[in-house]
């Protein structure tokens, strides 16, 4: 036993703002003062509060560093390790009181978070099996394979309620119970874990922070719908969710928890990695077994659906990260104990990436039903300068956008799909009053236009014809005309595509038209972005009565648009201006104005 | 993996060290005053005595904590046993052999070691 145990987080967000410099430097450090025996250094998953990284928390204390940095390292050491004073100054100052330092789960951030995928995120080392298993893990597999029967298990699965939380919301226990209907020689367990949303990483940070509890959960999905193997397609852009899970997989392997006769039940499982090459199309069912197979990741025509003919022609059963990190859990406390969290038809809890002009930057696990408002102003700590809340994106690039009269909306699947959006997988991009939502279409659609794979021609062709009509209007030259057009264009592309990335790409259009369809007016008819960023329609000018002449805009133009002499007026050459906006940043008088 | 019986003692093997990140507050704390005065007088390796024997007992649910002075200098080493639901404890003048009897008695069998703390060099 170790008496302290510093946890620093290792996930993608913190490993990139040097924690893994900071583990290496601790190691040393703890070394020098001779205390290797007597404090722990471990390297967890994601925390979730990834604005403040890197993170580290010290145990017995509990208590939470934030932006740590290398240099603070010798510090903590000297002070906290040896001598046992904490570092104050380094405290999360939500943490700090007058009167005592409290424990993370007191902070706003995670007081109303309720864990359960990720539950084992940021506190178990994902690299030792030991850790896993000591907080219960492979108990779920193997109450399985010595008590339940397949039927059994299907059985809980469905009376949990828990539906696929890759975005499509389908019930998992209907689904598993397909495969296992269908008889084969060979059936197959699939992990989709081609995470392509822009801005949703929750499957990445489960495979950081607690890659055995997929394994243990596919191991159970293969047991009950009587697969044998397993594929999990992530994506190589995962560097750190691939080599854990790759650890993962060995050391399962080697205590006989995947493989033959586990648990001396007869049942035989084998678990692969596929890496994937990071096409967004990937993400859907048939293109990823497409993938899987060694061809061009394109959907095919369904039916028939993969639990008749999926992988290599085989009943296939496909479930996404999250879907899978619930399973051992309610396996293990039972399906009245999931059912009893969330709303009437979606239960349980969702992961959400938050991102984009959101405080606390990262991720978070609410029940479902929680209103979006208590997700960005309770948890998310609101938006960052006391700006205004203008929507939120949710389903990135196949969902739509809630806007703030409907915060108050319970998150759900059917209220989501109610008014126009998606639950998708979660990500959740905050936008404030600086964002155009014309603007934040043409991005999303920009996405899709590069994605779309070219198989059929409503994808292909229509997402393109509507890329280049938002491009009209961000330009001010559409007329209203066009967006009737634009409408039925998106109709259209939705009805007709083949698979779900066309039958999505138009939803980000269709929300912000049916939110916001003022700000496309303004556009069309004013000419004007009341956001101030489509550039075409922006001039910038320079107030005369307010610029002192200092010359210092002149200086910074990129393209000596600015003229004027010292200590008098400036003008701005529109016909040079480029609309960089570095003239309004670098004015000291607020002289520079932009319409 | 055979059987669920290997799983659950693998299990139990691997939650002892697994305490010290519990954070629950159902763990009994052993707080050692690690200051100037309580190094000078020896406290570091009564620390390890405790942790060393905690290890090798295999007692769950027990933390080692380190805490600044105390303001007892004179009776360094000193350690608190906090039983939840319990008087805090607190022990002085330790050695590596009373840390041992404290496991054993206090710990282990719940009965404080009466002549090592602070009420019996008072008298």
């Amino acid at each position: 036993m170790y008496r302290s145990h510093v946890l620093v987080c290792g996930g993608t967000g913190c490993t990139s703002s040097n924690s893994q410099k900071i583990i290496e430097t601790m190691e040393a450090e703890i070394k020098a003062k001779g205390l290797e025996n007597e404090v722990q250094v471990i390297r967890t998953g994601c925390f979730g509060l990834c604005a403040l990284g890197p993170i580290m928390i010290v145990y017995p204390e509990g208590c939470f560093y934030s932006e740590v940095k290398v240099e603070d390292v010798p510090e903590i050491v000297e002070e906290h390790l040896l001598k046992g004073r904490m570092v104050k100054r380094l405290l999360y100052t939500e943490t700090v009181t007058p009167t005592e330092i409290k424990g993370l789960n007191d902070t706003n951030f995670y007081k109303t978070q309720h864990r359960v995928a990720l539950k084992n995120c940021g506190v178990i080392n994902p690299e030792d099996i030991n850790e896993y298993i000591a907080y219960d893990g492979y108990q779920a597999l193997a109450k399985c394979l010595t008590e339940l029967t397949p039927e059994q298990v299907i059985q809980i699965v469905k009376d949990s309620g828990l539906r696929g939380r890759g975005g499509g919301g389908f019930p998992t226990g209907l689904k598993w119970s397909f495969t296992a209907a269908n008889k084969a020689d060979q059936k197959y367990v699939v992990c989709n874990a081609d995470e392509g949303d822009p801005g949703a990483f929750m499957d990445r940070s489960v495979l950081e922070g607690d890659p055995h509890c997929i394994i243990e959960a596919m191991a159970i999905c293969g047991y009950a719908t009587g697969a044998t193997e397993g594929y999990v397609y992530v994506r190589a852009e995962y560097p750190i969710a691939v080599a854990r899970l790759q650890i993962a997989i060995n050391q399962a392997k080697e205590l006989g928890l995947l493989g033959k006769n586990i648990f001396g039940s007869g049942f035989d499982f084998d678990l692969h990695i596929k890496l994937g090459a990071g096409a967004f199309v990937c993400g859907e069912e048939t293109a990823l077994m497409t993938s899987i197979e060694g061809n061009r990741g394109e959907p095919r025509p369904r039916p028939p659906y993969p639990a008749v003919k999926g992988l290599f022609g085989k009943p296939t059963t496909e479930n996404n990260v999250e879907t899978f990190a619930n399973i051992p859990p309610i396996i293990r406390k039972g399906a009245d104990w999931f059912a009893s969290m969330g709303t009437e038809k979606s239960k349980g809890t969702k992961v959400f990436a938050l991102g984009g002009k959101i405080k606390n930057t990262g991720l978070v696990e609410v029940p479902m039903g929680t209103t979006l408002r208590d997700v960005i102003y309770e948890i998310g700590g609101g938006i960052p300068g006391g700006k205004a809340f203008k929507a939120a994106q949710t389903g990135g690039p196949s969902g739509g956008c809630i806007p703030a009269s409907l915060m108050d909306t319970p998150i759900d699947y059917d209220n989501l799909t109610a008014i126009g959006c998606m639950m998708g997988s979660g990500g959740l991009i905050v936008m404030d009053e600086d964002n155009c939502m014309v603007d934040i279409a043409k991005f999303f659609l920009d996405f899709t236009v590069d994605e779309s794979c070219g198989k059929c021609t409503p994808c292909r062709v229509g997402t393109k014809r509507l890329l280049e009509m938002l491009d009209k209007i961000t330009e001010g030259k559409a007329t209203l005309e066009d967006l009737d057009k634009l409408e039925e264009l998106c109709h259209y592309i939705k009805d007709n595509s083949l698979c779900g990335l066309g039958q999505t790409a138009p939803n980000p259009v269709l929300a912000t038209l049916k939110f916001f369809r003022d700000e496309y007016v303004a556009h069309v008819v004013d000419k004007k972005c009341p956001a101030g960023v489509c550039k075409s329609l922006l001039s910038f000018s320079i107030e005369a009565d307010k610029c002192k002449g200092c010359t210092l805009c002149a200086k910074k133009c990129p393209v000596g648009a600015i003229s004027g002499k010292v200590k008098e007026a400036h003008t701005i050459d529109t016909t040079k201006c480029i609309k960089c906006g570095v003239c309004m940043d670098s004015c000291r008088f607020n002289a520079i104005i932009k319409k | 993996m055979k059987s669920l019986e290997e799983l659950m003692a693998l299990r139990d093997a691997a939650k002892l060290n697994m305490t010290t990140r519990d954070g629950s507050t159902e763990a009994t704390r052993i707080v050692v005053g690690m200051a100037t005065c309580g190094i000078a007088a020896g406290a570091r390796p009564v620390m390890n005595k405790f942790v060393e024997e905690i290890t090798k007992r295999n007692i769950q649910h027990v933390t080692v904590a380190q805490t600044g002075c105390i303001g007892m200098c004179q009776y360094e080493p000193i350690a608190e046993v906090m039983v939840p639901g319990k008087d805090k404890v607190t022990y002085v003048q330790l050695t590596e052999e009373k840390v041992a009897k404290i496991i054993v008695d206090h710990i282990v069998n719940g009965k404080p070691v009466a002549e090592y703390t602070i009420g019996a060099i008072k008298e």
